[in-house]
């Protein structure tokens, strides 16, 4: 049986390690050159920090799964820095991922596939946001982590979210400069969501604690303050933004980073034609599976932060679970007893998920109230004022009354990025902009390829 | 004389690391042995990565993940690539996209 596994992160090392255990050699792709996922993704060579220094209380969690990873990948086909940018699912034929390494094209035929393609940041666009010196929070996380660099002197933090809280004290930990912490979310809001569980108060109890050491060091952080602004010219200058009485407020700053969260990376399985669905909570588009990561497409797994947003921790457990249930599935022996105690610790972690998206709401009004001039699609420059007039039953082409229709208008979503950066945003404004409900916009759909191809490059044939 | 260009990325942990030289815009610029093309650029004076096409400005990346592509540049004998996920080697020529 040929099986493959797609993303090398939390999940993916976890679906290989029960592959590998079960008998099989799977291939598996990624399109980083070492693994471990955004989340523990290791500096290049010639870095020398410690895991408990480059990624803090998880350290030993980082550890292990780089051991796994490290010893997994002679066991099986490792195709490192491979992106896989098509994919078509096995119905009566075995299905195809289409790939590309260093300009190379391959395909290859799988009876199995689990996809791991992991997440990335969630933003809404404010004005300024395109100015160098603007980051993504989780690009701010990498760049100390990877690089060993901060994004600036004085860098300013605005979103919410676990993340906007830990990149804060790890920047301050390791000497950066920090302007302020603005956090949407008011603390009121987190302490309702969390404060009756165990898991949730560990966070909030996390969370007060970064946020002490914040304050103890001199740095402004307010909870349930909104950013109105970024600054500046050729970089970033000030941020403008009101504090949670409504009182309009500046700081100086030469960097932001921006962040709501994380959202799935579902290119592939949306090709592959893993039927969607709006997960409310998290409002989030998620790939529909069940609970131990079967997709309605034959042959086909989800795990991971690709599959919904659950954390790396439940990355783990997702990817052992979606490796037994394949197993189970093409009627091998699985590990029965695993699989159970897999299933109940997903359960009780989906609880605590459910709380967290409760605690960090996505500001779903600051994205459909943003200025008509605030640029929406980077990629594309599309202003928000574009897509509005857009959803006007006056216009030229007639109301646009979705975001593919709104995209085949305007533009927006249509660069590439492919709207991963400013699909969320979109929606809300057209949402907004139509009067109805952000489902009824749907959403962006995927394209082949799910990333811009080196070009020129040779297509085989039979591609279509 | 050039303008003085405010550093966009503080190196602040990690880099004892061994120099490496390298052309941005036909300027030789130094940057360490493990710096992605981003970093080598902007920790030195390279100020920003490609102006937008739109005439909206300078961009400089924002992902840092390979998932934006905003921080394309054109690599000598391998044309656009991401900034962010292309590790400097030395000599290498870069423009702004």
């Amino acid at each position: 049986m040929r099986v493959a596994v797609v993303g090398a992160g939390p999940a993916g090392v976890r679906a290989v390690e029960q592959l590998v255990r079960a008998g099989l050699r799977p291939v598996w792709i990624d399109e980083a050159p070492d693994g471990g996922g955004r989340i523990y993704q290791r500096p290049p060579a010639g870095f020398h920090r410690t895991p408990k220094a480059l990624y803090g209380w998880e350290g030993g969690r980082a550890a292990a799964l780089h051991a796994t990873l490290d010893a997994l990948k002679p066991q099986v086909d490792w195709r490192p820095e491979t992106l896989v940018w098509n994919i078509q699912p096995g119905l009566l034929d075995p299905g195809r991922l289409d790939t590309v390494r260093d300009g190379a094209v391959e395909q290859l035929g799988f009876d199995a596939a689990i996809l791991c393609t992991g997440a990335m940041d969630r933003v809404i666009p404010i004005p300024g946001w395109t100015l160098p010196g603007v980051t993504a929070m989780g690009a701010a996380q990498i760049a100390l982590k990877t690089q060993g660099c901060a994004i600036g002197r004085r860098v300013a933090f605005v979103g919410s979210g676990p993340l906007l809280w830990l990149v804060a004290y790890q920047y301050m930990k390791s000497g950066a400069g920090i302007a302020a912490v603005i956090d949407t979310t008011p603390w009121r809001t987190k302490l309702h969501a969390l404060a009756g569980l165990r898991d949730g108060a560990a966070t909030l109890a996390k969370g007060a604690w970064y946020v002490a050491r914040l304050r103890a060091a001199g740095i402004l952080v307010r909870e349930g303050a909104t950013p109105i602004a970024i600054e500046g010219e050729d970089g970033v200058t000030g941020l403008r933004w009101r504090d949670a009485s409504g009182v309009e407020q500046r700081l100086d700053c030469d960097a932001l980073a921006l962040g709501w969260g994380v959202r799935p990376e579902t290119q592939l399985a949306d090709l592959a034609g893993v039927p969607m669905r709006f997960d409310a909570p998290s409002h989030l588009w998620v790939p529909q599976r069940d609970a131990a990561g079967r997709s309605a497409v034959p042959g086909l797994y989800l795990a991971g932060d690709g599959a919904g947003i659950g954390g790396a921790d439940v990355a783990e457990m997702a990817g052992a679970r979606a490796a037994l249930a394949l197993q189970e599935d093409a009627g091998m022996k699985a590990d029965v007893e695993l699989a159970t105690r897999l299933d109940r610790r997903l359960h009780a972690q989906a609880r605590f998920r459910a709380a967290l998206d409760r605690a960090f709401p996505f500001p779903a009004r600051l994205a459909a109230t943003m200025p008509d001039a605030t640029i929406l699609c980077r990629c594309e420059a599309v202003r928000a004022g574009e897509l509005r007039q857009a959803a006007r039953a006056d216009a030229a082409t007639g109301a646009a009354p979705e975001v593919n229709r709104a995209k085949a208008f305007t533009r927006i979503g249509m660069g590439r990025c492919q709207g991963r950066i400013c699909g969320a945003a979109a929606s809300a404004v057209l949402a907004d902009a139509l009067g109805c409900d952000v489902t009824e916009v749907g959403r962006l759909r995927g394209q082949a390829p799910v990333k811009p191809l080196p070009m020129p490059m040779p297509i085989p044939a039979g591609t279509p | 004389m050039r303008q003085e260009v405010a550093l966009r990325l503080v190196r602040l942990v990690d880099q004892d690391r061994p120099e490496i030289s390298f052309t941005f815009e036909d300027r030789a610029m130094t940057a360490r042995q493990g710096d992605t093309l981003l970093t080598a650029i902007l920790a030195g004076d390279g100020a920003f990565l490609r102006e937008s096409e739109f005439g909206d400005g300078h961009r400089a990346g924002f992902c840092l993940m390979g998932a934006c592509q905003d921080c394309r540049v054109v690599l000598e004998g391998s044309g656009r690539v991401r900034a962010c996920t292309t590790l400097l080697q030395p000599g290498m020529r870069v423009r702004r996209a």
